[in-house]
């Protein structure tokens, strides 16, 4: 069992992850600078939240090219798993992993603080730890974390099962309340909020450490 | 009162580095599009607004892109704006700053 981390110039949470998933979970993780290609020997890959690239032109689009995500999708497509956290959701929306775009929250103003979530694990890996209807709390973090589909497929990913993770109290105005996806396999998933911001009891709440953990599951 | 249909445009002066162009020109290298040798974002601002005339509507925004809608110490602006009074119709640039 092995995780690699994303790094582009710009991540900020890549060490948060680290050390969530290595130090808090013991699971061996490396980083994957932007300019790598070699994926051998991982389980699972995870795209951390900052500003990758400087989030120039629009979050995660100049991310896209990057060599390492070359790799990432072919990862997927032979079923690896990855999380994209934040500005790695934002990436994989992107690249097409995930229907759909994060734009600026409704309000405008930059978000940070401790939210409820209403988990639907159904067929996403990541989320097995969680029951079903399961109210969980994770930190947001984010100024464009508004996600938004058209109406047609966003009831195509409500009827698929694809919308996994709810905002209860919708603070940035997302449709449907998203605040997480899957994809149809349930290797992807690309959520909004900072499970490993809650990993750790020394900076509150355990609530994203079943998510990370379901990787040993 | 008619309405006029407006655009503005606002671009970077030529001296100032444009670091996301210049990322985003990168990313067109990356994406196999050749032979992009010059790239610089800017913002287009679509508004209406209602005045009594043309030259009237054309003051008002000169004020609005000059004060506003740009920073003339870093960015120039072009302003399109409808002749009709009808909200739509042809635009042709009336002006700049």
């Amino acid at each position: 069992m092995a995780i690699g981390v994303v790094v582009f110039p710009g991540s900020n949470c890549d060490r948060d992850v680290r050390w969530a998933t290595e130090g808090c979970l013991g699971v061996p993780t490396r980083f994957l600078w932007h300019e790598e290609r070699d994926l051998s020997g991982l389980d699972a890959v995870i795209i951390p939240g900052g500003f990758s690239y400087g989030d120039y032109l629009r979050c995660g689009a100049i991310a896209r090219f990057a060599p390492i995500l070359q790799e990432v999708a072919a990862f997927v497509e032979r079923g690896g798993r990855v999380l994209g956290i934040c500005n790695g959701f934002q990436v994989l929306t992107e690249m097409g992993l995930l229907p759909g775009a994060l734009t600026r929250n409704e309000k405008l103003h930059f978000l940070c603080e401790d939210t409820p979530l209403q988990v639907s694990p159904g067929h996403c890996q990541w989320l097995q730890g969680y029951g079903d209807g399961e109210t969980i709390r994770l930190p947001i973090a984010h100024g464009e974390g508004r996600y938004q589909v058209d109406p047609g497929q966003l009831q195509q990913l409500e009827d698929s099962g694809c919308v996994v993770l709810r905002y209860q109290a919708n603070p940035n105005g997302s449709v449907g309340a998203v605040a997480g996806l899957t994809n149809p396999a349930g290797t992807v998933l690309g959520l909004m909020p900072h499970p490993e911001r809650a990993c750790d009891p020394a900076t509150g709440g355990l609530d994203g450490r079943r998510l990370l953990a379901s990787l040993l599951g | 009162m008619p309405v006029y249909s407006a655009r503005v445009l606002v671009s970077l002066r030529p001296s100032v580095l444009d670091p996301a162009g210049e990322a985003t020109r990168a990313a067109a290298n990356r994406l196999g599009v050749e032979g992009v040798a010059k790239l610089r974002i800017g913002k287009a601002v679509e508004l209406e607004i209602e005045a009594p005339d043309l030259d009237t509507a054309r003051e008002r925004l000169s004020l609005l892109s000059d004060r506003l809608l740009a920073n003339p110490v870093i960015e120039n602006w072009t302003l399109e704006l409808a002749t009709d009074g009808q909200g739509q119709g042809s635009s042709s640039p009336v002006g700049e700053g």
